[in-house]
């Protein structure tokens, strides 16, 4: 049998390296965007401080996107060297998108990035703009593919099981990519990655108007970040995660558990706001709650019911003890291809194989398994509630709180007198670190949420890693902690040393803190 | 619709392709990496070398991206068991590989000779280490590795990584190696002038000298050595679904060399790999730069061409269950997956090529220490 030790490792090390893989990607995502706007308004004016703006930030871009690229390559091997079975057994279809990926958004991004800084003097103004235009839709579209591979994950559409190759094999392409789980994802997500890219600009900028450096520079980029800002934060809110969760089992097992909903309610189900989890009984010892709101958002009626994690529970013991019948016919078919009797039984009894295999954590034949393991297995089928509950919950109170920082900062630019609001720039300067935090509580809801598969219903997470030793996984994990710690060092080292430089670190003598003197203002 | 076996021997080739579209692209920079402590003497001269592969590594390092993630959907099998097994090998690579994207942009924005030099050996070990590794690799792939399936495919691999480093495998890793210096060479010598350029066309001649024996070497010692090939002697479908279980397969003193006796045609791999590799010398030394690059990339497609055809129809052959060995027919897709991802490819492959040529059209000329003065804000 697989150890725990092993699996816990190796969850460990996938859960480190891409969460901080995570800290890099949104502000890609978003930042990138504004280098097109600000590039635009450039192009469009011929205001050179515009050039200077995508310039700078591009610097700042640049720094975070080479992390991006180093952390991002961690998580394509990661598949093959810790998640071996895994690959094999999902290969077919969750390559398929890896490899588009590659070839029609890493290209594109990482060909043009090189363009975008080494090609200012080389290409016409419409056509670097050009350049930037098409790294950001690079970015964007890899954005697309790998969301497309997650949600698959979650919501395994258009594959089918064969026990001739003992693995899934995709039967809908279209399926897998219009899966309504991967379009939520891709919506929600590329949509923090510009809250988080406006938020960076909009802070530091409010560094610079607070100290008083550069005035024109950083109205302006304050400006295009307040408004790029509030409006990719409406699109996360409104467009919000919680349309994808009345799609699929995983989803609304997920969705019970982010509630907190132990039993089933009557339509439409009241809306938990905070509550006391008591996780060993099973239940909240005290809760506040609003009526109908959850049935609101969650089924987007007032007649459809939300399944409580009991209800959930039950259905689930069923499938596991079907799906037994599925390992055991499955297991004689390896040994007999051709054995006509496993073959009916098999397929009478495949759609709950994975339930079945979920037993394979506590059994080796799940013939032998007790009663009690039946109901471990179980009870294995809904994560534990009080860190997606709360997780959940701190992510959606930061995503209103931006909301109440943007719609500010927007009224304050039209009005253009953000600098007579110096707690304005305050507060847009303390708030830096809050996309962040909201993005890596929403990943983690996410694939947290998902356990204890890999695969939701398909494959258990258990049964997903490579066969390695308990100290291969220590070594690499150390190593990668290790690296990961020197290099996050050493980025937000250049990352402070540049933001505090400001646009001077671009030597063009038109700004303060640079060597060059007989500056002339930037906006004459 | 494109059959099942015929599918099959395309993705194989496909695979071969963006492996040699690796080492080309990507390969050229690595060189430049692996040269660059040699070839650059102080910080500008150091910086020239870096900036002529500046604008193109990233999109170069996507060859290998995008290799790894199409040998997960059209070989999911040998990525599973390649990359678990390789394990220590694979991360050698990786962590050598995240100096690369650091090295290049963070390296000239402090101005201190500790950090920069610091930095330049970490595009040295980025450079240098993952062909190394991946020659390595082969020379083990070669000679069958330790690895078997249990009943669900689960696999095992029992060998370490220190025996990864036998002598044989280590000589296919100086071939590797001495390729992909030639090749950096050759582009080193055709973007530079003057003293730059001097060093860049002796480090070319050097490596496709180096190369050219031990590539012989690896031969001779495959025709007269010790090790055994593989053959698979049980009927095959090939276009059953894929089931590396099925078939039978032995070990033969003559089984790399089967494929030659089967179709001669073959001997013109290790011949284009010999004389590319010797007309890149002699065209760099002449300083006919373009053709030189040409003359390597032809080289490396004679190299791991020869590799791929002595090998065929395994990728992978197990050395401790060889009835395991994955194969041609047995660890691929299934046809739907297969015949998008050519689909794919055939779409978006010849983009790919048509934006990377004109973004070296942007940049081309020869990168000086001029440039490099004139842009101190922006160069890397």
């Amino acid at each position: 049998m697989i150890s725990e030790q092993l699996v816990d490792l190796s969850r460990l090390q996938f859960a480190a390296t891409a969460m901080y893989h995570f800290l890099f990607v949104p502000l890609t995502l978003g930042m990138v965007w504004m280098l097109v706007i600000m590039e635009s308004v450039y192009v469009m004016t011929g205001n050179v401080i515009w050039k200077d703006m995508t310039r700078f930030w591009g610097k700042l871009f640049g720094i975070n996107f080479a992390l991006g690229v180093t952390t991002g390559i961690t998580l394509e091997f990661q598949f093959g060297t810790n998640w071996a079975y895994y690959s094999h057994y999902v290969g077919d279809i969750f390559g398929a998108p890896l490899a588009i990926e590659g070839l029609m958004a890493f290209f594109l991004e990482s060909t043009f990035i090189g363009l975008f800084f080494f090609g200012w003097d080389r290409l016409s103004k419409t056509q670097h703009l050009m350049v930037t235009t098409l790294m950001a839709v690079g970015t964007n579209l890899s954005a697309l593919w790998i969301l497309i591979a997650n949600g698959w994950m979650q919501n395994p559409v258009g594959a089918e099981f064969s026990y001739q190759t003992m693995r899934m094999e995709m039967t809908d392409f279209w399926a897998v990519v219009f899966n309504p789980d991967a379009q939520a994802k891709f919506v929600h997500t590329v949509s923090a990655g510009y809250v988080t890219g406006a938020m960076f600009v909009l802070s530091i900028s409010s560094w610079y108007l607070l100290k008083g450096r550069d005035i024109e520079f950083a109205k302006r980029s304050f400006r295009v970040a307040a408004a790029f800002g509030l409006a990719s934060v409406l699109s996360v809110i409104v467009l919000g995660d919680e349309s994808g969760y009345t799609v699929g089992e995983a989803q609304q097992t997920k969705m019970a558990a982010i509630e907190a909903m132990w039993e089933t309610e009557p339509a439409p189900a009241s809306f938990t706001v905070i509550a006391g989890i008591n996780e060993s009984a099973q239940k909240n010892d005290w809760a506040v709650h609003v009526p109908w709101v959850m049935g609101l958002i969650g089924t987007r009626s007032i007649s459809k019911e939300i399944h409580g994690i009991a209800e959930i529970k039950a259905r689930n013991r069923e499938r596991i003890v079907n799906g037994i019948v599925a390992v055991t016919a499955l297991e004689t078919l390896r040994q007999h291809r051709d054995d006509p009797v496993a073959r009916q039984v098999f397929e009478a009894h495949m759609a709950d194989l994975g339930f079945g295999l979920l037993l394979k954590k506590y059994v080796v034949d799940v013939r032998q398994a007790t009663p009690e393991m039946i109901d471990r297995a179980m009870h294995d089928t809904v994560p534990r509630v009080a860190p997606l509950f709360w997780s959940f919950r701190i992510m959606v109170g930061l995503g209103f709180l931006m909301l109440a920082l943007f719609t500010l900062a927007f009224w304050s630019t039209l009005k253009t007198n953000c600098r007579q609001r110096p707690w304005l720039l305050r507060w847009a300067l303390l708030m830096l670190p809050v996309p962040w935090i909201a993005s890596e509580l929403g990943w983690f809801v996410a694939e947290y949420g998902r356990q204890p598969w890999t695969i939701y219903g398909v494959l258990p997470t258990h049964l997903s890693v490579s066969t390695l030793s308990v100290n291969s996984l220590y070594g690499s994990l150390a190593g990668f902690v290790g690296f990961y710690t020197v290099l996050l060092i050493v980025e937000i080292y250049l990352m402070q040393k540049f933001a505090r430089q400001g646009p001077g670190s671009l030597g063009t003598g038109r700004y303060q803190h640079e060597a060059v003197h007989h500056a002339a203002p930037a906006h004459a | 619709m494109i059959d099942y076996p015929t599918l099959k021997i395309i993705w194989w080739l496909l695979v071969g392709v963006l492996l040699v579209g690796f080492a080309i692209m990507d390969g050229h920079d690595m060189g430049v990496g692996t040269l660059l402590p040699f070839v650059g003497q102080g910080d500008e001269e150091r910086r020239v070398v870096i900036n002529t592969v500046g604008p193109h590594w990233d999109g170069n390092q996507v060859w290998f991206i995008t290799g790894g993630g199409a040998i997960f959907a059209a070989w999911p099998l040998v990525y599973a068991t390649a990359f678990s097994g390789f394990y220590w090998a694979m991360l050698a690579v990786l962590w050598a590989l995240f100096f690369r994207p650091v090295g290049f942009d963070y390296r000239s924005k402090i101005h201190d000779p500790r950090w920069r030099s610091t930095w330049d050996w970490g595009l040295f070990i980025g450079g240098a280490v993952p062909p190394l590794i991946f020659g390595v690799a082969f020379g083990n792939l070669l000679q069958g590795v330790p690895f078997g399936f249990n009943d669900f495919l689960v696999s095992t691999y029992t060998g370490s990584f220190w025996q990864l480093l036998n002598p044989f495998a280590l000589l296919v890793g100086v071939v590797s190696s001495a390729m992909i210096t030639m090749q950096g060479g050759t582009y080193l010598a055709h973007r530079t002038e003057g003293v730059i350029q001097q060093r860049a066309v002796r480090g070319a001649v050097g490596a496709a000298v180096v190369m050219v024996l031990a590539f012989i070497a690896a031969g001779l010692w495959l025709a007269y050595g010790d090790i055994q090939g593989f053959v698979i002697t049980s009927a095959l479908d090939p276009a059953a679904m894929p089931d590396p279980l099925a078939k039978t397969v032995e070990r033969s003193a003559d089984g790399w060399w089967v494929n030659y006796d089967k179709q001669p045609l073959i001997w013109l791999l290790p011949a284009l790999g010999i004389s590319g590799a010797l007309a890149a010398a002699a065209l760099t030394a002449a300083r006919r730069t373009l053709s030189a690059f040409v003359a390597s990339s032809l080289a490396v497609v004679g190299v791991i061409g020869t590799a791929g055809a002595s090998m065929f129809p395994f990728i992978m052959p197990s050395s401790t269950m060889p009835n395991a060995s994955l194969t041609v027919w047995d660890s691929v897709s299934s046809p739907l997956t297969l015949g998008l991802m050519l689909g794919a490819t055939l779409i978006f492959m010849p983009l790919i090529v048509f934006y990377t040529s004109w973004a070296y059209r942007v940049m081309r000329g020869k990168v000086t220490v001029a440039q490099i003065r004139a842009n101190e804000h922006t160069a890397y």
